[in-house]
């Protein structure tokens, strides 16, 4: 693969600008600026990419095209699914196999719950799997929770949840012990102090790592855990594909797939913890994402027909780096962590245009800016546009192999390319990353249906419109945890009613009401690539 | 759809599409009509889902890596191992103690190891396997757990391995002890956990809670930046 003639004469410029940038950064944005920047350039505000959805607690409001349409999409099964006998029964039903989900069945199990895991595809395989750079944690003495708060309600552009902020702030430190606990292997340096790096929005070096594969390592830790406690039922290939409420309107367990025979069944379940994550597999306006493949917004489309309310689905966030060469990882993720180690963004001519570390909305921003507006990015052969990380700059910032031993999933992954990122720039463009909003939670992830709870990428609040590199994973488990606790205690004071389908009867009349006829079945469980003919 | 000049022969368990040649495995079985239900994860390399033996004609050696990260090849005889039934042994990682006789006691196979590198051969990480099992075999648990650090548990080690060892599950024993009890404990973390459970820092959130945007962004705007 490499890179051709033509792109590597343009590298050139690149190295002959590199002593001169070095120790020298671009100004940060002032405030002021992030919002014009953005209403300009930032894929959430280009009205053809939204619409209005018609039915529903979200009725009137916008959200992407691809998103409304799973949302007013049809049922798999009809209300007259046959709830007489549960295939099984258990306290408390988990949907989701990443972070949130592994979590959650750890803290409900550990609190006295029977637990059942159901996942869509194989147990991890989740966002949580990918998520490279890091974790944030106030946990140095000369930082502090209400210090990490601003950062996060700030890079949120002031409209998060005060109580979900707080919850996300607070149980930090105690999430990294915990997950320190289990095995997880943070990089440390001899005498324990944790290594903590920036990342965009930061104000303070507080992102713990595990080398570039953070994320991998967390989810690979939770998922040996839980599948090492009793009390906790694995069903991997397993998807949820609608919840049944009772006759007083509560969530009483939910329809099943087994995703290889296509049988549906019913699982009774006192607490539905949903978490099934976010939405990059449906392709934004076209964009390529970083998101695993079962990324399809099941949670958003199954609790909304049970009732939920919704919240900030206007906006998802595109990572600033999604490599854009080769054309064959186009989309795929270029940590946050390369540019928090020192890497600089670089056009065409070789000049620095944006701080490194904005919040990505505002470095995504400024990318699109760079390339659609001043015309000043690279092209590449397949027409892409992109711009220069200069990542050569790492090592010689911070010493020869640094690259190698900070960003090895890196490294190998241009490297499987015949791409040497210790020794040449790459190519980044914005790619579709995460589902910012979600399903409207409190800080104990309940949700306005009763019996039903949230967390992960699936709810929405915590990251208002806008979240901040190292708080996913850092929210999986905060959330995760509490929806655990919660459930567990919910599971001993509920006695769910009669269940029903009926729900879907309304569901359908509704969409009957609005025209809606051809609508895709939903959710939607896998995107469709395979090409037809 | 117009002809296109670049495809390639490609054979899918042993039947043949012709597909576009700058494709990934994965992509070019999309391309075949393929709706990947096993044997696809996260597309980016981090998972393991989508382990892949191939061979290509006429050479009698075997390859692999992952169907998402790998380029097809003309004549390429693709075989998917999307899931592989090693041993997973069950323990409670707060019970034991980070020293050799637990991992042999969990994995008695350890010592059966051949030293023989075949899944040194298979890791499509290129991963020292056989190293880091060699550190096994001696109760090196840090070892263990930095060279197998990279591992993302596709199973191919174990699929090749002649003495049926489960290297990948005995790694990720060895690095949950390494993580849990060998790691320098981080003595500001555990402070910063005891302040937390006092309440120290209730006051400052409450505060920061109660203000308005406009104060909350003067806050903001005034928060030093440490370099």
């Amino acid at each position: 693969m490499t890179y051709t003639a033509e792109l590597l004469e343009q590298l050139k410029i690149v190295e002959a600008t590199r002593p001169q940038r070095l120790g020298q950064t671009f100004p940060a944005m002032p405030l002021e600026e992030r919002q014009e920047l953005l209403k300009k350039f930032h894929p959430d505000y280009i009205e053809s990419g939204m619409r209005e959805v018609r039915i529903g607690s979200y009725k009137g409001k916008r959200m992407p095209i691809e998103l409304a349409d799973v949302v007013e999409g049809r049922p798999h099964v009809d209300a007259h699914f046959d709830l007489s006998n549960p295939d099984f029964e258990t306290d408390v039903l988990v949907v989701g196999g990443g972070g949130a989900g592994a979590s959650a069945a750890l803290l409900a199990q550990e609190n006295g719950a029977k637990v059942t895991l159901v996942t869509k595809l194989r147990f991890g395989d989740a966002n949580t799997m990918m998520a490279q750079g890091g974790i944030q944690a106030a946990d140095r003495p000369e930082d502090s929770p209400a210090t990490h708060y601003l950062d996060v309600i700030g890079g949120g552009h002031f409209t998060n949840f005060p109580d979900l902020v707080e919850a996300l702030v607070k149980d930090a430190p105690i999430v990294i012990a915990w997950l320190e606990s289990l095995g997880v292997m943070f990089d440390k340096t001899p005498d324990g102090v944790m290594m903590e790096e920036h990342g965009g929005g930061t104000s303070i070096k507080r992102m713990h790592s595990a080398r570039d594969y953070t994320g991998a390592e967390i989810m690979r830790v939770l998922r040996d855990e839980v599948r090492n406690r009793p009390n906790i039922e694995v069903i991997e290939f397993c998807p949820a594909v609608e919840l049944v409420l009772d006759d007083k309107g509560a969530v009483c367990g939910a329809i099943l797939m087994n995703f290889e025979t296509e049988r549906y069944f019913y699982a009774r379940a006192k607490v539905v913890v949903l978490a099934t994550g976010g939405s990059g597999r449906l392709h934004y306006q076209g964009f390529p994402t970083t998101n695993h493949y079962g990324a399809t917004g099941d949670g958003i489309v199954l609790a909304y027909r049970a009732g939920a309310e919704l919240a900030f689905l206007d906006t998802m966030q595109y990572h600033p780096t999604g490599a854009a060469y080769p054309e064959q990882i186009l989309g795929q993720l270029v940590t946050e962590k390369v540019r928090g180690l020192g890497a600089q963004p670089v056009n065409v001519k070789g000049e620095q245009f944006v701080y490194p570390l904005e919040p990505r909305d505002v470095e995504a921003a400024a990318f699109i800016r760079e390339c659609k507006e001043r015309n000043l990015g690279v092209i590449t052969p397949s027409g892409q546009p992109a711009v220069w990380l200069d990542t050569p700059m790492i090592d010689l910032i911070h010493g020869a192999g640094t690259i190698e031993k900070a960003l090895p999933a890196m490294v190998r992954q241009f490297r499987r390319f015949n791409i040497d990122m210790v020794h040449q720039p790459i190519l980044v463009y914005p790619t579709l990353h995460y589902q910012n909003g979600g399903v409207k939670i409190d800080a104990d992830c309940r949700t306005s249906v009763p019996g039903l709870l949230v967390a992960g990428e699936t709810s929405g609040g915590v990251h208002g419109r806008n979240r901040l590199m190292g708080n996913s994973l850092l929210d999986v488990c905060v959330f995760g945890r509490r929806a655990g606790v919660t459930a567990a205690q919910l599971a001993k004071e509920r006695q769910p009613g009669k269940p029903t389908l009926a729900h879907l009867e309304s569901w359908n009349r509704a969409l009957d009401e609005i025209g809606v006829n051809g609508a895709v079945r939903s959710p939607i469980l896998i995107p469709n690539y395979a090409r037809k003919g | 759809m117009a002809e296109r000049n670049d495809l390639i022969p490609i054979y899918i368990m042993g039947k043949r599409y012709d597909v576009p040649s700058s494709l990934t495995i994965m992509k070019a079985m999309e391309y075949a009509g393929y709706t990947l239900i096993r044997g696809v994860g996260c597309r980016g390399g981090f998972c393991g889902a989508c382990s892949t033996v191939y061979r290509i004609k006429d050479d009698p050696k075997l390859y692999f890596g992952l169907a998402c990260q790998t380029v097809v090849k003309p004549e390429m005889y693709l075989g998917q191992i999307p899931f592989f039934p090693a041993k997973r042994a069950t323990y409670d990682i707060a019970q034991l103690q980070a020293q050799a006789s637990t991992l042999f006691q969990i994995y008695p196979e350890i010592l059966r190891c051949l030293g023989c590198g075949t899944c040194t051969k298979a890791c499509p990480q290129e991963l020292n396997v056989k190293g880091y099992m060699a550190a096994a075999m001696r109760g090196d648990i840090a070892s263990v757990a930095n060279l197998s650090f990279d591992c993302i548990m596709c199973g191919l080690c174990a699929a090749r391995c002649p003495a049926e060892e489960p290297q990948y599950n005995i790694a990720i024993l060895a690095r949950r002890l390494y993580g849990r009890y060998l790691s320098p404990r981080s003595e500001h973390l555990h402070q910063r956990v005891q302040e937390i459970q006092e309440g120290v820092f209730d006051q400052s959130l409450a505060e920061l809670k109660s203000l308005d945007v406009n104060a909350l962004k003067e806050r903001y705007k005034a928060r030093p930046i440490e370099a």
